[in-house]
C-alpha cells in the first residue's frame, strides 16, 4: 500500500506518495530529481549513495524511504551555495580526487561529515573515514590529500583572516562553517 | 535489487510494537536499523509481509551502567558503541568489537541488538557478547523473559526468540576490578565478512591468577561459539607464555570452520589460535595495567 510521505532534502521540504519498499536512494533521484546520489553496487558494499541523514553518513540503498519520513537528508546538491563549490569539493578538483567521478558523490558526503565533526584529522583518521566508500579509480591517494586540502581549507576559514591571506582567505571564509 | 512489497507500520511505543507482531506472526519482521535485514530483502532471502519499525519508539536507546550491569537498549546503534566514553573507558573488548563491525556507513545505521536478532554466525556481537557473558530480553505479549545469550543464539540466522517478542534489552556484567578484554578480527578488507575474529574478556585476583575467562568466537562454526574448554583451562592460572599456547589450541580445537574463499578449513582454524593468544595477551595486560 502507497503512503505519503515526507522529508527535508538540502533543508528542502519533499513529498512523495511511495510503496514502503522504496529505498530512499530511489526517492531521492526519482521523486526529488536529485540524480547527484548514485547508485552503485546495491548491495551495501560500495557507499556511491552516501547521503547524510540527520548529519551522519549512511547508505541510502539501504534505507527505506519510509524510516526516513521526517528526517533531513543531505546530498552531494547540498553542498555547494550560491554557485559557490563546498571547499571539499574545490579540493577534489585541485587534487585530482576522482578520475570516472562515479564515487564521487559518495566521498564528498563521508567528507563532509568527518569534517563536520573532526576539523583536523590524521591520514589514518580520514582512511578509516573512507572505509566504507569504494573507489576503483584513484587508489585513493589524491582522494586523502583531498580531504587534507579541505580540513586545511576550513580550518584557516574558521581562523580570523590575516593580511596575507588575501582574497582568497576571505572566500574560503565566506564558505566555511557551512557544512550542512 | 528491489524487495517484495511489504505493509509498514510504525508503532509509537512497545506495547503496539508488541501487538502488531502479535496480530501479524510470522509474517511481521522488527526493523531497526535495518543494515542486515534490508539487504536480506533486496535478495529475496528474507520476504516479510510486514515491517514493524521500532524506531519511532522513544526510549529505547539507553547505554548506561547500573547496579552492576551495562545495559544496551535496541535502538543503540554501533557508532554509538565506538563513540561512548563509558564503553571505550570500561569495555575495552566491546569498543574494539563496535569499531570493526561492518564499515563506518554501517555503523551509523545498524544496531548491537539486530545484529544479535540477525544471528550471523560472522556477526561481530556474537562472538563478544559470549565473551562477555551477556544476557539478552526478550519481550513479548507475556512480558519480559531474561536468556543467556548462547542460548538464545541457536543456530545459523535462528535464535530463541518468537515471532511475537523484540530483543529490549542486552545486559552485560560490568567489569570486575583486574579485568580486561579485546576482540581481534582477521578480515580481507573492511565491511566484508571475517575470515575468523575471537573475542575475550579475562579477571584475576590480586595474585594474578585468572578468576573467570569468557572467549568468543566468531565465523568459525554455525552459531557465534563459547570455547568452553579453553575457558576451563584458564581459571586459576597465570597468563605464562605456554598457558596462552594451550587456550588457543584448545580455542581452536572448538572451532569448526568451514573453508570458503576466505581461506581453508586448517588456515582459520589456526587463525582462531593465533587470535585467542593474542587476544588473550592483551586482555590480560589491560586487566593487570592498573
Amino acid at each position: 500500500m502507497k503512503r505519503e510521505l515526507t522529508l527535508t532534502i538540502n533543508g528542502q521540504p519533499y513529498t512523495g506518495v511511495v510503496e514502503p519498499r522504496r529505498l530512499l536512494v530511489h526517492f531521492i533521484r526519482e521523486e526529488a530529481g536529485l540524480t547527484g546520489t548514485h547508485v552503485g553496487c546495491d548491495t551495501t558494499s560500495c557507499g556511491a549513495c552516501t547521503v547524510l541523514l540527520d548529519g551522519r553518513p549512511v547508505k541510502s540503498c539501504t534505507l527505506f524511504a519510509v524510516q526516513a519520513e521526517g528526517h533531513a537528508v543531505t546530498t552531494v546538491e547540498g553542498l555547494a551555495r550560491e554557485g559557490e563549490l563546498h571547499p571539499l569539493q574545490q579540493a577534489f578538483w585541485e587534487q585530482h580526487g576522482l578520475q570516472c567521478g562515479y564515487c564521487t558523490p559518495g566521498m564528498l558526503m563521508t567528507g563532509a561529515a568527518l569534517l563536520e565533526r573532526r576539523p583536523d584529522p590524521g591520514e589514518e583518521e580520514i582512511r578509516r573515514a573512507i572505509s566504507g566508500n569504494l573507489c576503483r579509480c584513484t587508489g585513493y591517494q589524491n582522494i586523502v590529500r583531498a580531504i587534507q586540502e579541505a580540513a586545511r581549507a576550513m580550518r584557516g576559514a574558521a581562523e580570523p583572516v590575516s593580511a596575507g591571506q588575501g582574497a582568497a582567505g576571505a572566500a574560503s571564509a565566506a564558505r566555511g562553517g557551512m557544512v550542512p | 535489487m528491489i524487495p517484495a512489497a511489504f505493509d509498514y507500520a510504525a508503532p509509537g511505543s512497545l506495547p503496539e510494537a508488541v501487538e502488531l507482531l502479535r496480530r501479524h506472526g510470522e509474517e511481521a519482521k522488527v526493523i531497526a536499523g535495518g543494515q542486515s535485514l534490508i539487504p536480506a530483502m533486496r535478495f529475496r532471502l528474507a520476504r516479510p509481509g510486514v515491517l514493524v519499525d521500532i524506531q519511532r519508539i522513544p526510549g529505547l536507546d539507553f547505554l548506561a551502567e547500573e547496579e552492576g550491569v551495562l545495559r544496551i537498549g535496541p535502538l543503540v546503534r554501533h557508532a554509538e558503541m565506538e563513540a561512548s566514553p563509558l564503553i571505550r573507558d570500561r569495555y575495552p573488548l566491546l569498543a574494539e568489537t563496535a569499531s570493526v563491525v561492518a564499515d563506518p556507513l554501517v555503523r551509523n545505521l545498524g544496531t548491537v541488538a539486530g545484529s544479535l536478532v540477525h544471528a550471523d554466525p560472522a556477526g561481530d556481537w556474537g562472538a563478544a557478547l559470549l565473551a562477555a557473558r551477556a544476557r539478552v530480553v526478550l519481550t513479548g505479549p507475556g512480558g519480559e523473559r531474561e536468556l543467556a545469550l548462547e542460548d538464545f543464539l541457536v543456530d545459523t540466522f535462528t535464535t530463541a526468540i518468537s515471532p511475537d517478542e523484540i530483543l529490549t534489552e542486552i545486559r552485560v556484567p560490568a567489569p570486575a576490578p583486574r579485568s580486561g578484554g579485546a576482540y581481534l578480527k582477521i578480515e580481507r578488507k573492511v565491511g566484508d565478512f571475517a575470515t575468523a575474529a575471537v573475542g575475550v574478556q579475562v579477571a584475576f585476583d590480586a595474585d594474578g591468577r585468572c578468576t573467570a575467562a569468557g572467549v568468543g568466537l566468531c565465523a568459525v562454526g554455525p552459531t557465534s561459539l563459547r570455547a568452553r574448554e579453553a575457558e576451563a583451562f584458564l581459571a586459576g592460572k597465570r597468563f605464562e607464555p605456554e598457558v596462552l599456547e594451550r587456550a588457543g589450541e584448545l580455542a581452536a580445537a572448538a572451532s569448526s570452520p568451514v573453508a570458503d574463499t576466505r581461506g581453508s578449513e586448517a588456515y582459520k582454524r589456526d587463525m582462531v589460535r593465533i587470535l585467542t593468544v593474542r587476544a588473550l595477551a592483551r586482555a590480560a595486560e589491560r586487566a593487570l595495567a592498573a
